[in-house]
C-alpha cells in the first residue's frame, strides 16, 4: 500500500485517551445531553460527544443501538427533547435542516435518495450554491444566474468524472443502477461544498466492488479537508477507513477511540453478541 | 344535425372561451400537482374567490381591475391560509384541507346571512353593463367563423382571445419559472422533500410560493368567468370542478408546459362531441342521461389513457418510466 497519507488532524488524535465523551485537539460538532424519547422508549442519552474535525468517526452500534436517531437529531431532521450542540462553533441545535446544510453540514440517507425523475446532472445542479435562480422574483431574469449555472455545470461535470458518472448525465436518475445511485448521492452532496459529510450507512446493500471504490471516495474526502461521520455496521469496513469510532449501545456511548481501542474493547464485543465474556463491562479499555 | 356540425360544436367549445377558461385554470393546478407535487384538491376554491372578488367588486360599482386586484390578493390570502399550516404536514394533509376548505367557501358564499355581499343561493346577476368588460372590444359586432356552425358572435370572439391571451402570458411566465433554478428545486420537492432538504432548500417556502402563485392563477380564471358570464352563482364551484381540473392536467400531461392547453382543448372537444352524438342518436337520450353518460365517456377515455399514454398526451413516457422506480 502507498505510504499512509497521515493529516495533522489525524495525528492529534493519537495523543487522545479512548475514553466516552473525551475531548478532543479539535472538535467540529459537540453535543451535550441529547435525548430523544418515543413515549417511554428512551432511544437516545447522550451525555457529551465531540467529532473531530478533519478525520472520519464511524458512528457503531447493534440495531436499535440509536446510532440513526442520533444521526437525524444532529442534523435537524429529528427533534431532541433535550440538549445542545454546536456544529463549527455556532449552535446547532434548534436549527431546521436544510439551515444546516447551508452552513456546511450535508448529509446522505441510507435508503438512496435520488431524485428520480430528474437527470443526473439536474440532481447535481440542485445542490449547487449559491444559486440566485432559485429566488422566485429573479428566476425570470436569466442574466442573473446564468454564470452561476455555468461555474455549478463545470464543478457537476468534474464531480461526476471523479465518480465515474460523466457518460450519465442526461439519463433520469431513476434510470441508474443501486450503486450508481450511491455514487450520486455522494457527488451531489460534494456539489453543497460541505465541511461535516455526514453519512447515513454508505455502504448498505452495495457490493464489495462498489464498497472498495466508495472507501476510497470517503478517504479522499478526508485527505481533501472535510470531516465525515458516518453510521455503519460493516466492522470490516469500519476498521478499514475510519480515525475515529464511536459505539453505541441502548441509546448511549459506551466506547470510543481509535479501531484498535475499539477492537479490543468488551463492552463494544459483548453490546455486539450480547454474550458477557467476563471481561469487565464498565465502560472502556484504554 | 349533420356530423359536420357536431365536430364544428365541439371544436368551438374547445377552441372557445370554455377551453381557455379551463386551461388558465388548469396551468395553475399543473404548477401545485405537475410541479412540486402538491395534492391541491380544493382549486376550485381559489377560482371561487377570484370569481367572488371580481362579482363583488362589480357590484360596488369598482372597475374590472379593482375587481382583479380583490380577487387575486384574495386568493393569496387563501393560500397563505391554508398553505401555512399544512405544507409542513405530510401532503395528504393538504389534500384534506383543501377539499374541504373549498367546499366550506362555497358554503358561506352560498348561506343566508352572507347574501348581503355574495347574493347567497342566487349570486349576484346582471352585472356584464357595470363590468364593461365587452365595451373595449375591438371587434366590430356580428359573426366571425366558417359555414353554419362554427361561428362564433363579436362578444365570444372577444372573451376567448382575451382569455387565451392571458392563458399565453400565464403558461410563458410559468415556462421561464420551471426552466429557472427555482422550478428545479420544485421538481426535487415533487420527487423527494427530505433529499430537497438535506440540500439546504428551505422546503416549505418553496412549497408556498407554488402554492400561492397556482391558486393566484386559479383566481385569475375564476375572475375571467365571471367577466365572461356577467354574473356569478354558488353552484358552479364544487368539487367535480377541481376534478375537471385534474383530468385536464393529466390528459395533457402532468408536469409539462403546454399540457394545461392541450389538456383544456381535448377536454372539451370530447365533451361536447359526445354531447353532439348522443343528441342526434336514433333514439331519444334525455339531457341529464347524456350529461352522465358523457361524464363516464370522459372517465373511460382517461383510463383508457391512463392503460396506454400514462404521462399524459404531451408527457415524456421515458420520465414517467422513471418515476415508477
Amino acid at each position: 500500500m502507498a505510504a499512509e497519507l497521515r493529516t495533522d488532524a489525524m495525528a492529534a488524535l493519537d495523543l487522545v485517551e479512548a475514553t466516552v465523551g473525551v475531548a478532543k485537539p479539535d472538535s467540529i460538532l459537540v453535543a451535550d445531553d441529547v435525548t430523544r424519547r418515543y413515549g417511554g422508549l428512551t432511544a437516545v442519552e447522550v451525555d457529551h460527544l465531540e467529532v473531530p474535525r478533519g478525520v472520519i468517526t464511524a458512528l457503531i452500534g447493534p440495531n436499535g443501538a440509536g446510532k440513526t436517531t442520533f444521526f437525524n437529531l444532529l442534523c435537524g431532521f429529528d427533534r431532541a427533547d433535550t440538549g445542545s450542540w454546536s456544529f463549527d462553533g455556532q449552535r446547532a441545535d434548534g436549527a431546521k435542516a436544510h439551515v444546516l446544510a447551508q452552513r456546511g453540514m450535508v448529509r446522505t440517507f441510507q435508503l438512496t435518495k435520488t431524485l428520480g425523475r430528474m437527470t443526473v446532472l439536474d440532481n447535481m445542479l440542485l445542490a449547487g450554491r449559491p444559486q440566485g435562480g432559485e429566488h422566485l422574483l429573479r428566476a425570470l431574469w436569466r442574466g442573473s444566474w446564468r454564470q452561476q449555472e455555468a461555474d455549478h455545470v463545470t464543478k457537476a461535470y468534474d464531480l461526476l468524472a471523479r465518480f465515474k458518472l460523466d457518460k450519465l448525465t442526461d439519463e433520469y436518475a431513476a434510470g441508474l443502477s443501486g450503486g450508481q445511485r450511491k455514487l450520486l448521492e455522494m457527488a451531489r452532496a460534494l456539489m453543497t461544498d460541505p465541511s461535516l459529510v455526514m453519512l447515513d450507512e454508505p455502504m448498505a446493500g452495495v457490493n464489495p466492488a462498489l464498497t472498495q471504490s466508495l472507501l476510497g471516495h470517503v478517504t479522499a474526502l478526508r485527505d481533501e479537508g472535510m470531516s465525515i461521520l458516518f453510521v455503519e455496521h460493516d466492522m470490516d469496513v469500519i476498521m478499514t477507513i475510519s480515525d475515529w469510532v464511536v459505539c453505541m449501545a441502548g441509546g448511549r456511548i459506551i466506547a470510543e477511540g481509535r479501531p484498535a481501542d475499539i477492537a479490543g474493547n468488551a463492552a463494544v464485543i459483548e453490546a455486539y453478541l450480547g454474550i458477557d465474556h467476563g471481561a469487565s463491562t464498565t465502560g472502556t479499555i484504554s | 344535425m349533420s356530423w359536420l356540425s357536431i365536430l364544428a360544436l365541439a371544436l368551438q367549445t374547445a377552441i372557445g372561451f370554455q377551453g381557455a377558461s379551463y386551461a388558465l385554470a388548469a396551468a395553475g393546478l399543473n404548477l401545485h400537482f405537475g410541479y412540486t407535487g402538491l395534492s391541491n384538491f380544493g382549486h376550485v376554491g381559489f377560482l371561487l374567490v377570484g370569481a367572488y372578488g371580481m362579482a363583488i367588486s362589480a357590484d360596488q360599482g369598482w372597475s374590472i381591475w379593482v375587481g382583479f386586484g380583490v380577487g387575486i390578493a384574495a386568493s393569496v390570502v387563501l393560500g397563505l391560509l391554508l398553505g401555512i399550516p399544512t405544507l409542513r404536514l405530510r401532503g395528504d394533509y393538504l389534500a384534506i384541507v383543501t377539499i374541504a376548505s373549498a367546499e366550506i367557501l362555497r358554503l358561506v358564499a352560498n348561506a343566508r346571512p352572507s347574501e348581503p355581499l355574495t347574493g347567497g343561493s342566487r349570486g349576484i346577476g346582471s352585472l356584464t353593463s357595470r363590468l364593461g368588460f365587452f365595451d373595449p372590444s375591438f371587434i366590430p359586432e356580428g359573426t366571425y367563423g366558417v359555414g353554419k356552425s362554427f361561428v362564433f358572435t363579436d362578444r365570444q370572439l372577444w372573451a376567448m382571445l382575451v382569455c387565451w391571451g392571458l392563458v399565453l402570458v400565464v403558461t410563458l411566465l410559468l415556462r421561464g419559472l420551471v426552466r429557472s433554478p427555482w422550478g428545479r428545486v420544485l421538481r426535487a420537492i415533487r420527487e423527494d422533500e427530505d433529499a430537497a432538504r438535506a440540500l439546504g432548500k428551505n422546503v416549505v417556502v418553496f412549497k408556498l410560493q407554488s402554492f400561492v402563485l397556482g391558486g393566484a392563477i386559479g383566481a385569475l380564471a375564476g375572475a375571467l368567468i365571471v367577466l365572461n358570464a356577467g354574473s356569478v352563482s354558488p353552484t358552479r364551484w364544487i368539487a367535480p370542478f377541481t376534478f375537471a381540473l385534474y383530468t385536464v392536467v393529466i390528459l395533457g400531461g402532468a408536469g409539462t408546459v403546454w399540457g394545461p392547453i392541450v389538456g383544456a382543448v381535448v377536454y372539451w372537444f370530447v365533451l361536447d362531441l359526445a354531447d353532439g352524438v348522443l343528441n342526434n342518436l336514433w333514439f331519444d337520450v334525455s339531457d341529464t342521461s347524456a350529461g352522465a353518460i358523457r361524464l363516464a365517456i370522459m372517465g373511460v377515455g382517461l383510463m383508457a389513457l391512463m392503460v396506454f399514454r400514462p404521462q399524459g398526451i404531451l408527457g415524456s413516457k421515458k420520465e414517467m418510466l422513471a418515476s415508477g422506480r
